[in-house]
């Protein structure tokens, strides 16, 4: 690690000032990820500011029957929460298929977002990657891309971003709630947080520079019912458990959202319309899968998500029934 | 960068590097080298501490974000000739060959005793809203997070089983 | 020398066990001090007084190819980093001894660092920055600047499998006509298997910590074996191997990649002798993966031939794997073929092709794990052929003799262990129809497969001391890498001397102990304790001399071979006293005896090795790919067992082990890059609590006279042979498909499932 300075912020507001003010900063929190890579040296702060202890760790109900969650709320927290389990549990299930216990203990809300890709080719600092180091080349493209994308990738980049909370958020439509460095609250759909490739692929999410998540915003769950469906989520991946996804599933109703997919939670938006318009649940899969693309060692996810998607919707509609 | 942080019940002063991971100022500041480094990267769980009684992976935070904190690492847990039941329980069930990750897996157990007793679910809890049965599927999940390569799984199993005082 | 028939016809208090010593489930001699955290591992002693200052740290630079050299190596920024005390490259690192062309395990050789500007694969450690922190350290290595001329490295192993050349000294075994044999055979099998890049990922990282006191190093380090890393390391440092003291005395796991020793003890040996302060060197995770040894990848031919009622009439495995572009390691998977069915006609070999790739050297059961993945499978795929019970078509073609070389095996309980195991699994509840049994998502399914492992014995020696508090301290230049060695070791002490478990202490690990070759090839617990129980039967008889020779003891003037030890006491009939009392009198300093072990003149003339059968139960979605194993047992015939809970442990290891093999491990190698694509543990992907279900092991009772004096085998490594297979196959009951290439990963099952139209 390259030497930084540290400072603990005491308000959110002096926080995004300070980031706004010193040159290279960063945000850190839990530091599950942010360590990991400063660690590997992919990233390079030179000042840190912790606002893990800022107080926008609760969880509170919103007037119109949703949830507020604070970005320093941990990922264990949330997933134990009283009224996630009970309203959200799509929520609890993708959280604790993420990580282990202990990364859950200490990665928080904003964090889990705002981490970066598992690709192997990002990790490794001597190969080409446009993520790390822009104009580098990707290496994944022609390399061992079996965990790469399957949806919005680009020439530049096939990398997924890695987060199982995430894609529940996405199927909740949850907003998401900043600070930016001028001190103004903003407030957008998660959907819109993360960026595909494109061109500039270290460029991941529609944040300003600076800008802290402050909040998640869940608006009031749907009643359970048979039209409305449960709610289910589920991972695929190696190994049981403390593994990375090969792809993920999640359902409310009749949303859907895949993981590991894409460069950010991938909203199944065609299948949302097919299965609107009646069709079956494999015919409205297939409908998403359409735009799918094959690197040529990731189509297995096309297969993987052809097969489980339908499985999980109709288990969604299942548990909704018996509701 | 002065940092207090109260280990195994004793304020420590500490005057680290801003570098200096929580893990690397156990281990090489403060000596106690019970708590090991096995992969740096929160891919193995044998750093495994108690941060103010919750499990957290030592190596992935920084001494300095810990200022205030109270740490409980392996040395606080047991000793030679007073093991605590959890050690204990270990040894008798031989939940460890080369002891590398035992201190992660016993501060990992404590910590998720912890989180059933405070009715945290897993990935094995199917119905989020009842309590949580610790059943052998459920404490499996649990302590997935700490990598055994001699691969005393079914023992370490027993062992936390033993002194759960839950019963499957 | 001793012959087979001596060990056979000697008693000894082993073979006796009147205290009940031997077998017993004895809880770990150093556990209470790993349970603590308070054994210390190599990068965690304390330094003593005499070690001049805090340790500084040093941290590698690898190489970022896999074939070419070194250009231009940039230090001077980290040279200027803060606290850094050297940077050494192959510019600037002192002289050390020259590496020889090839070399092995169990022959020392110098083993120098930073040689030359040569890269010979990715990984490979080009510099070392030594500083006053480990952050500063860390800091200033990612500061050193290599620019390299890289050549297209050879990396691509399914592609130059053709180039495979027999390994240097061996020759293929063929018995009979297996090309006529198998052509005209009416039912027959021919398919071939991979196995990928494989890594030990010991969850204790490679470390040294070395001082010096004048012309004399220490070094604590994480080693398998003691006197080959101290005398190597005394060639590459070019001082007498007496100036070398090497101490190892908690290994965290080593599975066979601790066998050899890496830069870290090179480096921090140097280092500590450049600058006059201690050193230490460990490598990160990382590193590990490439810069220590692997397991090779392999391509598996098998080709078996059987008449219709079962019987095969044509085996062969032929094996083509891959070494380093300097190396010899061979992964000698078809060698436990050579012994495990009958069949009059075989043939069984190996090629190596030399890749720039990392070192290849020995992993868990080196050709057993590998090769029982193939062969366990196609026995299975030809029960089905014939509609015969998997287990049923080997007990068709148990051998009576030795199937290739024709001796008697000095034990086999291969088909004891088959079907014990079948009736406390509840193999009777397995039907061959394809899926028949559901769960939920889960479709489940049942297999099993054969273990054998090779059994040896080797040279080592080892002192027994009595203290006038009649403790008995065995001291020993051995390891323990988690097998149990303190333990055992403290457990034939006790029966031989007769003394409580508690008055027993053990010393190991340390390089001025009587040597011992280390741990590895399971031939630690037989070597390691054969030496103990002979030094210990010595120490008898010098303690049984004095004793009749002492007009003090109650024993003086009787017949010395009649003397008992039990309990602290020593007595003749009805005339005692304790031990500790005669040696008090008599030697209050202590007494010491040595003894040693070599394999008998005769070993070779019983086909050994160890036994056993794996039974397992795994539930696989035919959505997903994913599977789980749910209920495995492992029924083991391993010679007589010191220590029923430490073997067990090391049985259910090796078995948790072959699952991984089966189902999660595996090194992608890019062949672009020479490099492997998992480069840590969230990439390569050993088995976690969450993927193993149910699982147990059982050991039969054995004596295998022929083994050694104490008729003990090892058990270090039977528990992985044949244990994937058994996933395996169990994955084909469930599902009806069958993945050739390991790991079975879901992706892999659903290709195969898809397939099938499944």
């Amino acid at each position: 690690m390259r030497p930084f300075t540290y400072e603990r912020a005491t308000s959110a507001e002096a926080a995004v000032k300070a980031a706004a003010e010193t040159p290279n900063a960063k945000f850190i929190a839990g530091g599950t990820n942010l360590l990991d890579l400063m660690k590997l040296e992919i990233e390079h702060p030179a000042h840190l500011i912790d606002v893990g202890r800022l107080p926008l760790a609760g969880i509170e109900d919103t007037p119109d029957g949703g949830l507020r969650i604070g970005s320093m709320a941990t990922n264990s927290h949330v997933a134990a929460d009283a009224r996630v389990r009970a309203r959200y549990p799509v929520l609890t299930h993708a959280i604790v298929a993420g990580g282990s216990g202990q990364l859950r203990n200490k990665a928080t809300t904003g964090g889990n977002l705002l981490q970066r890709t598992r690709c192997a080719y990002f990790y490794d600092t001597t190969k080409p990657c446009n993520k790390r180091a822009p104009g580098s080349g990707c290496g994944a493209l022609e390399g061992l891309n079996r965990n790469s994308a399957i949806f919005g990738a680009s020439h530049a980049c096939i990398a997924t971003h890695p987060s199982d909370m995430a894609v529940a958020l996405a199927v909740l439509d949850a907003t998401v709630e900043t600070l930016s460095p001028s001190g103004q609250a903003r407030s957008f759909a998660v959907t819109d947080l993360h960026r595909l490739p494109g061109e500039t692929p270290d460029v991941e999410t529609h944040l300003i520079p600076g800008e802290l998540i402050t909040a998640i915003v869940l608006p009031p769950a749907p009643a359970p019912s048979e039209e409305g469906g449960g709610q289910v989520y589920r991972k695929v991946r190696d190994r049981a458990s403390y593994a990375a996804g090969l792809v993920s599933v999640a359902v409310v109703g009749g949303k859907v959202a895949f993981g590991a997919v894409a460069h950010k939670p991938w909203r199944a938006a065609q299948a949302e319309a097919a299965l609107a318009s009646g069709a079956s649940p494999a015919e409205a899969i297939a409908a998403e899968l359409a735009q799918a693309s094959n690197n040529g060692r990731n189509g297995f996810k096309i297969s993987l998500i052809s097969r489980l998607a339908p499985v999980v919707i109709k288990e969604a509609r299942k548990a909704g029934r018996s509701a | 960068m002065k940092t207090t942080i109260t280990v195994n019940g004793e304020a420590r002063a500490l005057d680290v590097d801003t570098r200096t991971t929580l893990l690397d100022a156990l281990r090489e500041t403060l000596h106690l080298a019970g708590t090991k480094k096995g992969c740096d990267h929160g891919q193995c769980g044998a750093c495994t501490v108690l941060v103010n009684g919750t499990r957290i992976n030592s190596c992935l935070s920084l001494a300095v974000m810990h200022d205030g904190d109270a740490v409980t690492t392996i040395e606080g847990i047991g000793a030679v000739g007073a093991l605590s039941p959890i050690q204990q329980a270990f040894l008798t069930e031989d939940a460890f060959q080369c002891g590398y990750c035992t201190p992660g897996q016993i501060c990992s157990a404590l910590g998720m005793l912890a989180e059933v007793a405070a009715g945290w679910p897993s990935q094995e809890t199917a119905d989020l809203t009842a309590p949580i049965q610790l059943t052998d599927d459920e404490l499996r999940e649990r302590m997935s997070g700490n990598i055994c390569r001699c691969s005393a799984y079914p023992q370490i199993v027993a062992a936390i089983r033993s002194v759960s005082g839950l019963p499957a | 020398m001793s012959s087979v028939a001596d060990w056979e016809a000697a008693s000894n208090p082993v073979k006796e066990n009147r205290a009940g010593n031997i077998g017993k489930a004895v809880d770990r001699y150093e556990g209470p001090l790993k349970v603590t955290g308070t054994a210390p591992y190599a990068f965690e002693v304390e330094l003593p007084p005499s070690a001049s200052g805090p340790p500084l740290y040093g941290v590698m630079v690898s190489a970022a190819i896999a074939s070419g050299r070194i250009a231009a190596i940039e230090t001077a920024q980290a040279e200027a980093s803060p606290g850094v005390r050297l940077v050494w490259t192959h510019l600037n690192v002192p002289e050390q001894g020259p590496r020889p062309e090839r070399y092995d395990f169990f022959t020392p050789s110098p083993r120098p660092a930073l040689q030359s500007d040569r890269v010979y694969f990715f990984g490979q450690q080009v510099a070392v920055v030594v500083a006053d922190t480990f952050e500063n350290a860390n800091a200033a290595a990612a500061m050193v600047k290599v620019t390299y001329e890289a050549d297209a490295p050879m990396a691509d192993f399914h592609a130059v499998r053709d180039q495979g050349v027999q390994p240097p000294g061996e020759q293929d075994t063929e018995i009979g006509d297996f090309a006529a044999a198998f052509a005209a055979a009416p039912v027959t099998i021919d398919d071939v298997w991979r196995t990928p890049l494989q890594n030990h990922c010991q969850m204790e990282p490679c470390a040294t910590t070395a001082w010096w006191d004048g012309d004399k190093l220490t070094v604590n380090t994480s080693v398998q074996m003691v006197r080959f890393a101290q005398n190597s390391l005394a060639e590459t440092l070019m001082i007498p191997s007496k100036s070398v003291r090497l101490l190892t005395r908690y290994i965290g796991g080593g599975f066979g990649g601790k066998g050899s020793f890496y830069e870290d003890l090179v480096l921090a040996s140097l280092a500590a002798r450049e600058l006059g302060q201690p050193v230490k060197v460990a490598f990160s995770r990382q590193q590990m993966m490439h810069g220590t040894v692997h397991r090779p990848a392999t391509e598996q031919r098998v080709r078996l031939g059987a008449t219709p009622d079962g019987k095969l009439t044509a085996m062969s495995i032929m094996t083509v794997t891959h070494c380093d572009s300097r190396g010899n390691f061979t992964e000698h998977a078809s060698n436990f073929a050579r012994s495990l069915y009958a069949a009059p006609n075989r043939l069984t070999g190996h090629r190596l092709v030399r890749m720039d790739l990392p070192v290849a050297s020995a992993m868990r059961a080196p050709g057993e794990a590998s090769g029982t993945l193939s062969l366990e499978v196609a026995m299975d795929e030809l029960a089905e052929k014939l509609g015969i019970d998997p287990m049923e078509l080997r007990i068709l073609n148990e051998p009576e003799t030795d199937p290739e070389t024709g001796k008697p095996f000095s034990i086999r309980q291969l088909v004891r262990c088959m079907r014990e195991g079948a009736q406390i699994f509840g193999w009777d509840r397995r039907t061959p129809k394809i899926g028949a049994v559901k769960n939920g998502r889960w479709t489940i399914g049942l297999g099993m497969a054969a273990a054998i492992r090779g059994n040896m014995l080797l040279p080592a020696k080892c002192s027994f001391t009595v203290d006038a508090e009649g403790v008995i301290t065995v001291k020993q230049g051995m390891t323990d890498i988690g097998t149990g060695t303190y333990t055992v070791l403290a457990q034939i002490a006790a029966e031989t001397l007769g003394v409580p478990l508690g008055d027993v202490r053990v010393e190991i690990g340390d390089s001025e102990l009587p040597p011992a070759p280390g741990s590895g090839g399971q031939f630690g617990a037989a070597t390691a304790g054969s030496a103990a129980l002979d030094a210990g039967m010595n120490l008898r008889k010098a303690i049984a001399e004095i004793a009749v020779a002492d007009p003090a003891s109650p024993l003086y003037g009787g017949p010395s071979q009649d003397i008992t030890f039990q309990d602290g006491v020593i007595a003749i009939a009805n005339r005692s006293e304790r031990l500790a009392d005669l040696i008090r009198r008599n030697r209050p300093e202590g007494l010491v005896a040595e003894g040693e072990i070599r394999p008998a003149a005769d070993a070779r003339n019983w086909s050994q090795h160890t036994y056993g059968a794996h039974f397992v139960e795994v539930a696989v979605d035919t959505v997903t790919g994913e599977v789980r194993t749910r209920r495995m047992l492992g029924v083991f015939a391993a010679g007589r067992i010191l220590n029923w809970k430490t073997a067990r442990s090391q049985l259910t290891g090796g078995m948790i082990w072959g699952v991984g093999s089966a189902l999660t491990e595996g090194n992608a190698v890019d062949p672009r890059h020479g490099s492997l694509i998992n480069q840590d543990l969230a990439g390569y992907l050993v088995p976690v609590q969450a993927d193993i279900g149910e699982l147990d092991a059982i050991m039969l009772d054995e004596v295998d006279d022929k083994a050694n004096p104490m008729g003990i085998k090892g058990v270090g490594e039977l528990g992985i042979s044949g244990a994937g297979a058994a996933v395996a196959n169990a994955i084909y009951n469930a599902c009806g498909v069958r993945v050739r290439d390991y790991p079975i990963t879901p992706d892999k099952l659903l290709a195969a499932l898809e397939a099938k139209g499944l």
